[in-house]
């Protein structure tokens, strides 16, 4: 065995899993509050990864940059962060929230057209040219290494970072006030109402830190991999809800496990499958298969009996 | 008492009044309890309504039939063909969505398989050259079992999950098709097998019987011929005991299962026949084409065969004809810009017109249109004269004009990009706002329609800007009409 093939595997898996589960969090949230799939949650953490890059050369560039490098690295995820969470409370405000009585196939297609909108804005004011990060002007190419272990910077700050984040979202969930009220809504939305919770004011909480961890997600894509493009969002969407479902949609610890799974199994499989380099996504699809029809709950998730 | 002491037989129940049995009566009476649109809308629907069903179909496939005949080649390609196409899309897609329920992205992948299927068949990619009567049907039959395949793990998911696996699955589609020219097979060896992203070139044009459809007029007579079957054949089925199923299960799934209707089964039959009929039009789209690109099955099409299907409205077979009309001809003929501006402001006035009362409210837009206009283009001059620098495109007195009202910047690329983008969310924005200051942003509002119009749309309707669009238009339906702009609302019966 390829010790070092699988190490390498290993932490690019990790790096990609941390991605991941930050987008399956948004995901898993809204899905638990609101039973609604947000197609456009990919494209929120492409514009995160564009927010990122805008901050970096505001902020002087990564060549240059007018204040230290960790502080340009601070600025990107706030502003990403900042940016990201407006536009999801936004985007449920004025596409969601008036069709939250509606048959349940018109908020998807919504969430589509959300989506597409994005997408092709992007694709229309930032152009259809890749923008790269450079991450290695701006902090250096410096690598950790343990016998066959190797990690670079960017990689070990998504991973510590991701862990950080999601930490921080588990103790604001089950210790704050607001927590407390995003867990009863998701219980029973009506039955919070009556208690006198605000509702819409949980739900748009909700989108906010959704889209923040998404944004924060791009802006650490952007770091690890260089290049960020109109249509990342897409297929790390889709593989972000890969991992909520993995995980079981609605378990914030679900999202985090499924999206870790996720990672490792396209890490694993672009290196040991075959033809796994160009055919990885396919692979992932494959995983998302099997995991529906043998335990379509989830690893976290609790069978659901269903209510009209 | 009868004579030997037997009991009587009941009566035979009245045959007029007796139960029908097997008829589902509530749901068969589900169109009895729709909305009635009121004034001139209404009278028309309910005159059409009333015609004879040979009529109402004659009356789209007469003009179709004849359209041909009026004009030349190049608009029966442009304007005709990809109609057709487009509209026996949405109508297989709208027995998945309209009828069932079930929300299927992965819809273009199928219509994608059927024209590699078609290609792999009858180009010269593996020197195969059958006959299109019997590539097709084994065309028809690959793509519904490939349906089956797709819907089978999906059977007992509900609706959100089975949208997320098709997607995944087109998605998956366009990957494989990309990738799929070097792939090593254990026995085979190395097979292209879809020339990657070159595509499969030179498809045969169809050939029934040794007879070769050519012409784009053929062509069309053909795929119109197809749209007759399957309007027909939709009609029947949607008047039938599975199409009254189909409704019932898109109402609720949990209660028409409560009812002992198959809802599994029902399912993958609706999943299977859209992939079928979407096989068969990429078959023939692949012959059109004479060519299968990857990029042609991409998410592009999805979402114009979705705005197809919602502006014509989820489960009316006729008003997804015309949603097909208006989203394949409308960019086409904004494409020249000799009729493109007077259709685009006789259009933007009688929206005004016809959506703004009382009349004074109007003439104060109409004014504050006007005089916005003026101010905004005195201030650019002032201060940033960059933004004045440029000129309307014509030399007639109505584009003389619009130099003194509107801003030309000398290169607008990038401004008017994002002014696109900001106007696109603006029009789904405004109308969920207060209305006082929905009249108020209404100027400034339409001021950016002409603005991006005059220095963006006249140049140029495609890729990006054509997808904003419909992305926007697929918001903005479902916010104000979730039952598109011909289908009908329900009347709700709680």
């Amino acid at each position: 065995m390829d010790w070092s093939l699988f190490f390498d595997l290993t932490v690019s898996g990790l790096t990609l899993g941390s991605l991941y589960a930050l987008i399956a969090l948004g995901y898993s949230m809204v899905y638990g509050i609101l039973k609604l799939l947000n197609f456009a949650h990919g494209d929120v953490y492409m514009i995160g990864a564009f927010i990122g890059w805008f901050a970096l050369h505001g902020l002087g560039g990564p060549l240059k940059p007018d204040v230290g490098a960790w502080f340009a690295v601070l600025g990107m995820f706030l502003f990403a962060m900042l940016g990201c969470g407006v536009l999801g409370v936004a985007i449920e405000r004025f596409a969601y929230r008036p069709l939250r009585n509606a048959p349940r196939i018109a908020p998807l297609i919504s969430a589509l057209g959300v989506s597409i909108f994005l997408q092709n804005s992007a694709l229309l004011i930032f152009g259809a040219a890749f923008r790269d990060y450079n991450t290695f002007s701006l902090i250096g190419g410096k690598t950790y290494n343990y016998g066959n272990l190797y990690l670079s910077v960017p990689q070990l700050m998504t991973i510590l970072g991701a862990l950080g984040l999601m930490l921080a979202l588990t103790l604001f969930v089950s210790r704050s006030r607001v927590g407390k009220a995003m867990r009863s809504v998701a219980i029973d939305r009506e039955a919070a109402s009556m208690m006198g919770i605000d509702v819409d004011r949980v739900i748009s909480v909700t989108f906010f830190i959704g889209s923040a961890l998404a944004g924060a997600a791009g802006v650490m894509f952007g770091l690890v991999f260089g290049q960020i493009y109109q249509f990342m969002g897409f297929i790390a969407g889709l593989k972000g809800f890969t991992a909520a479902v993995i995980g079981g949609i609605g378990s914030i610890p679900g999202a985090m496990i499924g999206g870790l799974v996720v990672g490792l199994a396209e890490s694993y499989a672009t290196g040991y499958l075959p033809q796994g380099s160009t055919f990885q996504n396919l692979y992932v699809f494959a995983l998302l298969i099997l995991v529906i029809l043998l335990r379509p709950s989830g690893l976290f998730g609790r069978a659901v009996i269903q209510k009209a | 008492m009868a004579e030997d002491g037997t009991p009587d037989l009941p009566a035979p129940p009245d045959a007029a009044n007796r139960p029908r049995i097997g008829v589902d009566e509530w749901v068969a009476q589900v169109e009895g309890r729709r909305a009635r649109y009121r004034g001139l809308r209404g009278a028309l629907l309910e005159r059409f309504e009333r015609l004879p069903l040979a009529a109402r179909f004659a009356l789209f496939l007469v003009p179709a039939a004849v359209f041909p005949l009026l004009t030349n080649q190049g608009n029966v390609f442009r304007y005709g063909l990809f109609t057709l196409v487009y509209a026996l899309l949405a109508l297989g897609l709208n027995v998945v969505v309209g009828f069932a329920g079930l929300l299927d992205l992965g819809y273009i992948a199928f219509f994608g398989v059927g024209a590699y299927m078609y290609g792999i068949l009858a180009s010269p990619q593996f020197n195969n050259h059958w006959q299109a009567e019997f590539a097709i049907p084994v065309v028809v039959l690959v793509t519904a079992l490939i349906g089956l395949l797709v819907g089978l793990p999906s059977r007992r998911l509900v609706g959100d999950y089975l949208a997320i696996m098709t997607l995944f699955f087109g998605q998956a589609f366009v990957v494989f098709v990309n990738n799929a020219n070097r792939i090593n097979f254990p026995f085979f060896g190395h097979v292209d097998l879809t020339g990657g992203a070159n595509g499969l070139p030179n498809i045969d044009p169809l050939n029934f019987f040794g007879y070769k459809l050519q012409t784009t007029n053929e062509q069309y007579y053909l795929l119109l011929i197809l749209i007759a079957f399957v309007l027909v054949f939709l009609y029947l089925i949607n008047q039938s005991r599975t199409g009254r199923a189909w409704r019932a299960l898109r109402e609720d799934p949990l209660a028409a299962e409560l009812m002992s209707i198959p809802v599994n089964r029902l399912k993958l039959l609706a999943f299977v026949f859209g992939a079928a009929v979407a096989g068969l039009t990429g078959a023939i789209y692949g012959t059109i084409a004479t060519a299968a690109l990857p990029g042609d099955y991409d998410i592009g099409l999805l979402i114009t065969i979705y705005a197809v299907m919602i502006l014509g409205g989820f489960g009316s077979i006729m008003g997804i004809v015309l949603g097909a009309v208006i989203v394949s001809s409308v960019p086409e003929l904004l494409r020249s810009p000799g009729n493109a501006r007077p259709i685009f402001y006789g259009a933007i006035l009688l929206t005004l017109i016809v959506k703004v009362r009382p009349w004074r409210r109007l003439a104060a837009i109409l004014a504050g249109l006007v005089g916005f206009g003026f101010a905004v283009h005195a201030i650019a001059h002032a201060a940033y004269p960059r933004l004045v620098a440029g000129s309307a495109q014509g030399s007639d007195r109505f584009a003389h004009a619009l130099n003194h009202w509107m801003l030309y910047p000398n290169n607008p690329g990038k401004i008017a990009d994002v002014a696109y983008v900001v106007l696109v969310a603006g029009i789904v924005i405004l109308p969920q706002l207060r209305p006082l200051l929905r009249t108020v942003l209404l100027v400034p509002l339409f001021y950016l329609v002409m603005f991006v119009w005059e220095n963006l749309l006249l140049e140029q309707i495609s890729g990006a800007t054509r997808l904003i669009l419909l992305g926007a238009l697929l918001v903005a339906l479902m916010n104000a009409r979730p039952q598109g702009l011909f289908g009908k609302a329900y009347v709700e019966i709680v």
